[in-house]
């Protein structure tokens, strides 16, 4: 009778534990292409009339080679460039990065709100928070990752 | 050679310190800094016709430097202060916040006053001609620069700061890019004398 019972809680603990460990490395964001990892890209509204937006995201490379992302495309956006943004004193400067953004073996790199971002230009319809848009991002060693933005409010991050 | 090079040292020095010494009497919080800034303008308005800098005393105000194609800085610095106008509600009724882009090539009225409609309405966008922004800009030490891309077109660097002015239209210190909401929120009910 006692070994039943410990038999029967052994194993809703296994079961427990293996639907703890199932669930914590899933997230619905997460995209793969190689050894490149996706996490939760996101942009936030824009104002109307605006023409631009930023998107984010965090890179990570399980590999042990350094990869790089070398460019974005975007359905909202005829002309997407990667930017950084950095504050000089109070002067805000943008800067292009040609060369892309280097993501170092075993590292993450977070494109984030006042620094890395995928910057879209000219876009005809500026998305609105809820909404969500298709891009592809290249990575020189990676390849290619198609990845879904998701739209947030216009105050995001500073509400989440 | 090494002359002129002492010289541009002397300037940047004679710069730095300038810059300083502002920057402390802003932090003070001087009712009378020493170094002016502001002048007398008169820019076209998204509100129709021109806004006169002379009209403004009588009431504190506040201005930011900006344009249309910013992503980050520009959108979420109106989202703040128009969030505080919301918040401050009537008791801030007569405070006017003013939008002013420096990039006049692409930022025309019409523009401005579609973007400038995603804000509280006590926000007003305007608009110097491409000839008034450098004087414009030098007078509120306003640091503006185009930069190119690689598509052809540009971006702008742009100081990132809200200007602010007393009811004798004298200036009255700053809100920095990114300051912490209690600090913003601190400065403008001192302005506004809540």
């Amino acid at each position: 009778m006692v070994l039943i019972r410990s038999l029967t809680r052994a194993f809703c603990s296994a079961v427990l534990l293996s639907s703890v460990l199932a669930a914590a490395p899933v997230h619905a964001h997460d995209i793969k292409v190689g050894s490149i990892v996706i996490e939760h890209p996101w942009s936030r509204q824009s104002p109307m009339a605006a023409d631009v937006a930023a998107g984010f995201m965090i890179i990570t490379n399980t590999g042990s080679e350094d990869d790089r992302l070398v460019r974005a495309t975007a359905t909202i956006s005829s002309n997407v460039q990667l930017h950084d943004m950095k504050m000089d004193g109070d002067v805000m400067k943008m800067v292009e990065l040609p060369d892309g953004i280097v993501i170092p073996a075993g590292a993450s790199v977070e494109l984030k709100p006042r620094s890395l971002h995928v910057m879209f230009l000219d876009i005809v319809t500026p998305p609105k928070e809820g909404d969500t848009f298709a891009a592809k991002l290249v990575f020189e060693k990676a390849g290619t990752a198609e990845i879904e933005f998701e739209v947030l409010n216009p105050n995001a991050p500073m509400d989440q | 050679m090494r002359r002129l090079q002492f010289a541009v040292l002397g300037v940047a020095a004679l710069a730095a310190a300038l810059l300083g010494y502002l920057f402390y009497i802003q932090s003070q919080g001087s009712s009378s800094p020493l170094v002016q800034i502001g002048g007398d303008f008169t820019l076209a308005s998204s509100k129709g016709g021109a806004v006169q800098s002379r009209s403004l005393t009588g009431k504190p105000y506040a201005l930011f430097f900006g344009f249309t194609h910013c992503p980050e800085v520009c959108p979420t610095t109106l989202y703040e202060m128009s969030g505080a106008l919301t918040a401050f509600g009537g008791a801030a009724k007569d405070f006017r916040v003013f939008f002013i882009t420096v990039d006049p090539e692409r930022d025309t009225v019409e523009k401005m006053r579609d973007y400038i409609a995603n804000f509280d309405p006590r926000m007003e966008a305007l608009v110097p001609t491409i000839e008034q922004l450098p004087k414009l800009a030098s007078d509120f030490r306003v640091h503006y620069a185009k930069v190119p891309t690689s598509d052809g077109s540009y971006t702008m660097d742009h100081t990132a700061s809200v200007y602010l002015f007393d009811a004798e239209g004298r200036f009255a210190g700053t809100i920095a890019f990114g300051e912490a909401p209690e600090l913003r929120e601190g400065k403008l009910r001192k302005l506004l004398g809540l």
